[in-house]
C-alpha cells in the first residue's frame, strides 16, 4: 500500500533527513520525493510504500505528526488512492 | 507520481477550508424485528443494531486515519418506528429508549428514524407514535425524528400539518429548559427521500435493502475559497468553478462510502453531495452566496444565487460517485450558518426570503429559531406553505422550526456544537390562519401537466 507523506512548514536544516530516519526506524520504503521552497515554505512530497511496515499505519502516521510537531512543520500521511481519486478521472 | 500541486490543493481543502465526510451513515432495517410483545420488539431492535453497527465507530475512524479526510459525524438510519409500533402496539417511548441504548452501545451520534409516513392518512401506530415525539425526544438525547405530512403523488394531509404544529410546540415546551433542544431533533417532511443520510430527516426507506452504506459529504468553504479565485467570472464560469469543485468533494465521499461499505461488509448505497455549514466561520453557505456579488445574503438576487449553486453542485456530483441519492444540494439551516446567522441579525434575512430559497435548494425552513409565542396553528401554516412548494415543484422540502419558549423576537438562542445559535426571526404573530388550519382533510395531488 503507497501512502503520501507531506510535510509544510518553515525552512529547517535535516527535515528530509530526520522524515526519512522515521520511515527507516518503522521498514518504510520511500518511492519518490519531490521538494521545493516556495516564499520560504518548505514544501516536500514523498511517495512511500507501507506493505513491509513494521508498525500499524496508524502508528506510522502518529510517529510522524509527532515529529512535525518536535520540528514545527505540518506533517500529513495520507492514503495515495485519496488524491488519485480527487484529481485523476 | 501524483502531481505536487493536486496534493497541497487536498491538503489546503482539508485544514484551511473544512473540508469533510459529514457523515457515515448506517441504514438499517427493522421490519423483521416487529413483533406482537413490544417488549420482545425492543430487544430484537437493540441486538440488530448493535450486532451490525457495533463497528461502524471504529471504521470511520481508521478510515479517517488512512486517508486523512476528517469523519465528522457517524449515525444510523432506521425503518420508521411507526411500522413496528403498528405490529407491537403498545407506548412508542420504548422504542425511542431502545435506540438511545443502542447509540449508546455503539456510539454513534445520532440515530434516525422515530418517524411516521403519513402523506395520504394515517395507519396504525402513526397518531401513536406521532403524538408520543414529545416525550420520546425529551427522554433521549441522540434520536431524531421526522415525519412526512405530503407528497407531490398524495398531496398535502392537513389533519398531519395540524397536529405537527401542535407536536412541534409541545415538544419545545417541554425540553424547554434545554434550550427547545427537541425541536432541533424534528422534522417535518414534503416528499421526504428513503436513503438521506443527514439529520434530522434520516430514515431507513422500505424500499432500501437490509443494510447499507450511505455518505454525506461537505465543504462550502472549499467551494467559497474556489470562487474566491475566480473574481470577475461571469455565471458561466462561476458555475464551472463550483462543478469542478463538487467533483473533487463527491470523489473523496465516493471513495470513503467504498471503502467503509468493503470494510464492514454491507452494500454501499449513495453518496450525499450536499453543502452542509457548520457555525464554524468560514464553513458557510451563505458566504459563497455574498462571494458572488451580494451585499448581505438575503437581499434581493440571493435567490438566483441560490439556484445556480444548487444545480451546479448536483451536476459537479454526479459524474463523480456511481450512485448519488439522499437530499444533494445547498443546506440553508440558519443557526449553523455563520452567514446567515449574521444576516437574520441584521434583519436582512427574513422567514419569507428563505421560503423563496427553499423553492430551489435541496431542503427547506431548517433550524429556524421563531417566537415563543408563536401558537400550534402557525406553525401548521408554515409547514403546509412549505410542504406545498415540495409538492408542486416534485421536490423534497422540510420544516424545522424551534419556537423559543419564553423568549420573544430579537433575543437569541444557543444549542452549542453543530447546531450553532441564532436570533429569533419575526413571523405574522398579529394575524390568525387557525381556521385555515382547522378545516382539516387533505389538499388533493397536484397535476403534473399543464405547467406554468
Amino acid at each position: 500500500m503507497k501512502t503520501v507523506i507531506s510535510v509544510i512548514g518553515k525552512d529547517a536544516v535535516g527535515i528530509i533527513a530526520k522524515v526519512s530516519n522515521v520511515c527507516a526506524q518503522n521498514g518504510v520504503n520511500i518511492i519518490d520525493i519531490s521538494q521545493s521552497v516556495l516564499q520560504d515554505m518548505f514544501v516536500m512530497v514523498m511517495l512511500t510504500d507501507i506493505s513491509n511496515a513494521t508498525c500499524s499505519f496508524k502508528d506510522f502516521s502518529e510517529h510522524l505528526q509527532a515529529l512535525g510537531k518536535e520540528i514545527g512543520v505540518d506533517i500529513h500521511v495520507m492514503h495515495e488512492d485519496i488524491f488519485n481519486s480527487m484529481h485523476r478521472i | 507520481m501524483i502531481n505536487l500541486n493536486d496534493i497541497l490543493e487536498t491538503i489546503q481543502m482539508i485544514n484551511q477550508e473544512n473540508l469533510d465526510i459529514r457523515t457515515v451513515t448506517m441504514g438499517i432495517s427493522l421490519l423483521d424485528c416487529a413483533d406482537s410483545d413490544i417488549h420482545r420488539s425492543c430487544e430484537k431492535v437493540y441486538e440488530k443494531i448493535t450486532r451490525l453497527a457495533g463497528n461502524l465507530v471504529q471504521t470511520g475512524c481508521d478510515i479517517e486515519t488512512k486517508y486523512g479526510i476528517p469523519i465528522i459525524n457517524k449515525r444510523i438510519s432506521v425503518t420508521p418506528i411507526a411500522m413496528l409500533a403498528a405490529a407491537s402496539g403498545g407506548n412508542p417511548v420504548l422504542y425511542a429508549k431502545a435506540l438511545q441504548r443502542a447509540a449508546d452501545a455503539t456510539g454513534v451520534n445520532f440515530i434516525g428514524g422515530y418517524s411516521a409516513l403519513v402523506q395520504k392518512g394515517f395507519s396504525a401506530g402513526d397518531i401513536e407514535l406521532i403524538r408520543s415525539i414529545p416525550e420520546a425526544l425529551s427522554e433521549t438525547d441522540n434520536i431524531c425524528s421526522s415525519v412526512n405530512i405530503g407528497s407531490t403523488k398524495a398531496g398535502i394531509n392537513m389533519d398531519a400539518v395540524k397536529l405537527m404544529g401542535q407536536v412541534i410546540r409541545q415538544t419545545a415546551e417541554i425540553t424547554a429548559d434545554r434550550d427547545c433542544i427537541g425541536c432541533a431533533k424534528l422534522v417535518v417532511f414534503c416528499n421526504a427521500p428513503e436513503d438521506n443520510p443527514f439529520m434530522a430527516g434520516a430514515f431507513h426507506g422500505v424500499g432500501e435493502p437490509d443494510c447499507v452504506i450511505h455518505v454525506g459529504v461537505s465543504g462550502p468553504g472549499v467551494v467559497r475559497c474556489a470562487l474566491q479565485k475566480c473574481p470577475d467570472g461571469d455565471f458561466g464560469e462561476i458555475a464551472e468553478v463550483i462543478k469542478k469543485t463538487a467533483f473533487k468533494i463527491t470523489r473523496m465521499g465516493q471513495l470513503v462510502g467504498t471503502e467503509a461499505s468493503a470494510r464492514l461488509g454491507v452494500p454501499f448505497g449513495i453518496v450525499d453531495l450536499s453543502l452542509a455549514p457548520t457555525p464554524a466561520v468560514g464553513d458557510s453557505v451563505a458566504y459563497i452566496l455574498e462571494e458572488m456579488g451580494l451585499e448581505k445574503c438575503g437581499i434581493h438576487g440571493t435567490t438566483a444565487a441560490l439556484a445556480l449553486l444548487n444545480d451546479a453542485v448536483k451536476k459537479g456530483g454526479v459524474m463523480a460517485s456511481s450512485s448519488v441519492g439522499g437530499l444533494s444540494g445547498a443546506f440553508i439551516p440558519v443557526t449553523e450558518d455563520a452567514g446567515m446567522i449574521q444576516a437574520a441579525r441584521s434583519g436582512d434575512l427574513s422567514i419569507e426570503k428563505l421560503e423563496a430559497m427553499t423553492a430551489v435548494c435541496s431542503v427547506g425552513l431548517d433550524m429556524i429559531a421563531v417566537p415563543g409565542e408563536t401558537p400550534a396553528e402557525t406553525i401548521s401554516a408554515i409547514i403546509a406553505d412549505e410542504a406545498a412548494i415540495g409538492m408542486v415543484n416534485s421536490k423534497t422540502t422540510a420544516v424545522r422550526l424551534i419556537p423559543a419558549i419564553g423568549k420573544k423576537t430579537g433575543e437569541e438562542l444557543s444549542f452549542g456544537g453543530l447546531l450553532g445559535s441564532g436570533p429569533i426571526m419575526p413571523l405574522h404573530l398579529d394575524r390568525s390562519c387557525k381556521k385555515f388550519i382547522d378545516r382539516g382533510g387533505r389538499i388533493p395531488a397536484p397535476l403534473q401537466s399543464l405547467k406554468n
